[in-house]
């Protein structure tokens, strides 16, 4: 398979690899929302961690992920995407909009789907930490 | 050395014609090109004595008799033959009933094999289905427990061409003459880079393939044999009664020819081969798993041909590592490189777990490949995992010391 220049640097170069701490640690940290998707038996797990200010505004983002070349980079334009952003701004990134940045083929739509999802779920862990009803329309599907 | 760069080393997929072999086939295309069915001029004895001459080298490969040598267009085309031909003639009831017979074979065919035997399945045979065990080697007793009053046919592949894993073919070939049920194996991994010898094997029909053994594509061979028991088939293609009947069309004569050369070549070279091979194969896992942690040779380390390593990578997935070691031309069981998006039914079937199943290389090696090539590939290899565990939040999950299996990952 033939891979699209941005996935290839994306996967080269992967924006915002990491993380704010080890898994049990972030997990009771009001200020970070952990979003974890997919399952190894799939083939991707994505890891996205999102750094919130008390007011919605996502400071900063971490990502890691296990999945082939095209998940690796949509988690990874996810991360510069949301950076910035408020919660309810990044909850519009939709999927098919990473699908058209990196140009990924139809084979590969789900792994932009898993990186909205991830977008989704951390944000909804963010929102439970934090005392905020989470809105069911904007449930990772 | 240099290494030049993209290396293959993806020989179980297809092999380099050998020079050798494509200089035996010239002649045919444009000095020697008659139908070896002409039989009233020149031409076309040219053409018949190479191909005679190609059943000989053919036979003496597998140890067998020329006649019993029939050519075909691959190994799927033989096993097609051998697994519905042997079906259709050895039949309990006639077609459109069922109570056909009985037929076993594994899980880790082949498709060429399993699909065959599914269609048999959907016209009124019944099918057993063996499952592996965790070393991927299928037994006779294995066989032998599945075996039925009504089973006619076994098909259970030589070597595996994901794993490299020998089954216990003399040992099956036996309890199959013993009962009196014709036994069929898949060679295609193993034929000319295996002494094979048909008699000893007990061997009723065997397929193999030209492009697996340095030969060219689109031409393979079905052993049928002759002599306790003469084994009959059904043919699948039909006119004019080339191939004793059993396989009409004019022959490829040119594909025979470097066919047979490969064959040839393949005995001369055998155990100076198989060293070589063996000898890489173990440079290239001891290289990684001496280097890396979570490393998993997959299948029977012992029982395996020499020319294939399936290595499991934990915490990466098989796609991306191709990705990163894109100098390198080799398999992945990974699903995202199948159209399936299924990962390897093969490395599934051995119940090694679905991840590690996600994360696997196949390498596998031919009579050119270097000791220079082999570490190369090492290298690069050591650089991408090391660069995919970076990335990956399993690699973390497990550094943490928390076992992936008491996650409950969300499934979509
Ligand atoms: C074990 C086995 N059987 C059958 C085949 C099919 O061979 P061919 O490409 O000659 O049809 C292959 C190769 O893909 C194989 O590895």
């Amino acid at each position: 398979m033939a891979y699209s220049e941005k996935v290839v640097d994306h996967y080269q170069n992967p924006r915002n690899v990491g993380s704010f701490g080890a898994s049990t640690e972030v997990k009771t940290r009001t200020d970070i929302g952990v979003g974890i998707v997919g399952a190894p038996e799939c083939g991707d797990v994505m890891q996205l961690q999102l750094k919130v200010t008390a007011d919605g505004v996502i400071e900063d983002a971490k990502f890691k992920c296990f999945g082939c070349g095209s998940a690796i980079a949509s988690s990874s334009l996810a991360t510069e995407w949301v950076k910035g952003r408020t919660i309810d701004q990044a909850l519009q990134i939709k999927n098919s909009q990473i699908v058209e940045e990196l140009a990924l083929p139809p084979v590969k739509i789900h792994c932009s789907v898993l990186a909205e999802d991830s977008i989704r779920a951390a944000i909804e862990d963010w929102k439970k930490k934090n005392g905020i009803a989470v809105d069911e329309a904007s449930h990772a599907h | 050395m240099a290494v030049h760069t993209p290396i293959y080393l993806d020989n179980a997929a297809t092999t380099r014609c050998d020079p050798r072999v494509v200089e035996a086939m010239l002649p045919y295309f444009s000095e020697k090109f008659g139908n070896a069915g002409s039989r009233n001029h020149r031409f076309g004895w040219d053409a018949e004595d190479g191909i005679e001459t190609a059943r000989e080298q053919a036979a003496r490969l597998i140890g067998a008799e020329s006649k019993e040598v029939i050519f075909t267009s691959g190994a799927t085309e033989s096993n097609n033959l051998a697994v519905k031909g042997a079906a259709e003639i050895y039949a309990k009831a006639p077609a459109g009933q069922q109570g056909r017979g009985h037929i076993i074979t594994c899980t880790i065919e082949h498709k060429a094999v399993l699909d065959p035997c599914k269609r048999l399945q959907r016209e009124g045979f019944e099918v057993t289905f063996l499952d592996p065990p965790s070393d991927g080697v299928i037994t006779a007793d294995m066989v032998r427990a599945a075996m039925r009053p009504d089973t006619i046919l076994v098909s259970i592949m030589w070597a595996n061409n994901e794993i490299g894993t020998i089954n216990e073919v003399p040992q099956i070939g036996q309890l199959c003459h013993e009962k009196g049920v014709i036994f069929h194996t898949d060679g295609t991994q193993w034929v000319g880079k295996m002494p094979t010898d048909v008699e000893r094997d007990c061997i009723d029909l065997l397929s193999w393939s030209g492009h697996k053994m340095y030969g060219p594509k689109g031409v393979g061979a079905l052993y049928v044999r002759r002599r306790k028991p003469r084994v009959r088939l059904e043919a699948l293609i039909d006119g004019g009664g080339q191939e004793r009947g059993m396989r009409s069309g004019t022959q490829n004569v040119t594909g025979i020819v470097g066919f047979g050369k490969a064959c040839e070549l393949c005995l001369a070279g055998m155990e100076h081969d198989r060293e070589r091979l063996l000898k890489l194969r173990r440079r290239l896992e001891d290289g990684l798993a001496g280097r890396m942690e979570v490393v998993q040779v997959n299948g029977n380390r012992d029982r395996r041909v020499p020319h294939i390593s399936n290595i499991s990578f934990g915490f990466v997935e098989g796609e991306s590592l191709m990705m990163g070691i894109k100098d390198i031309a080799c398999s992945s069981g990974s699903a995202c490189t199948s159209a399936s998006l299924e990962p390897s039914y093969v490395l599934k079937g051995l119940g090694v777990g679905d991840e590690l199943a996600h994360s696997s290389l196949r390498l596998s090696f031919s009579r050119w490949t270097t000791e220079e090539e082999v570490d190369f590939a090492i290298e690069s290899i050591l650089k991408a995992v090391e660069h995919l565990r970076k990335l990956s939040p399993l690699y973390d999950l497990y550094k943490e010391g928390v076992d992936l299996s008491t996650i409950e990952w969300q499934h979509h």
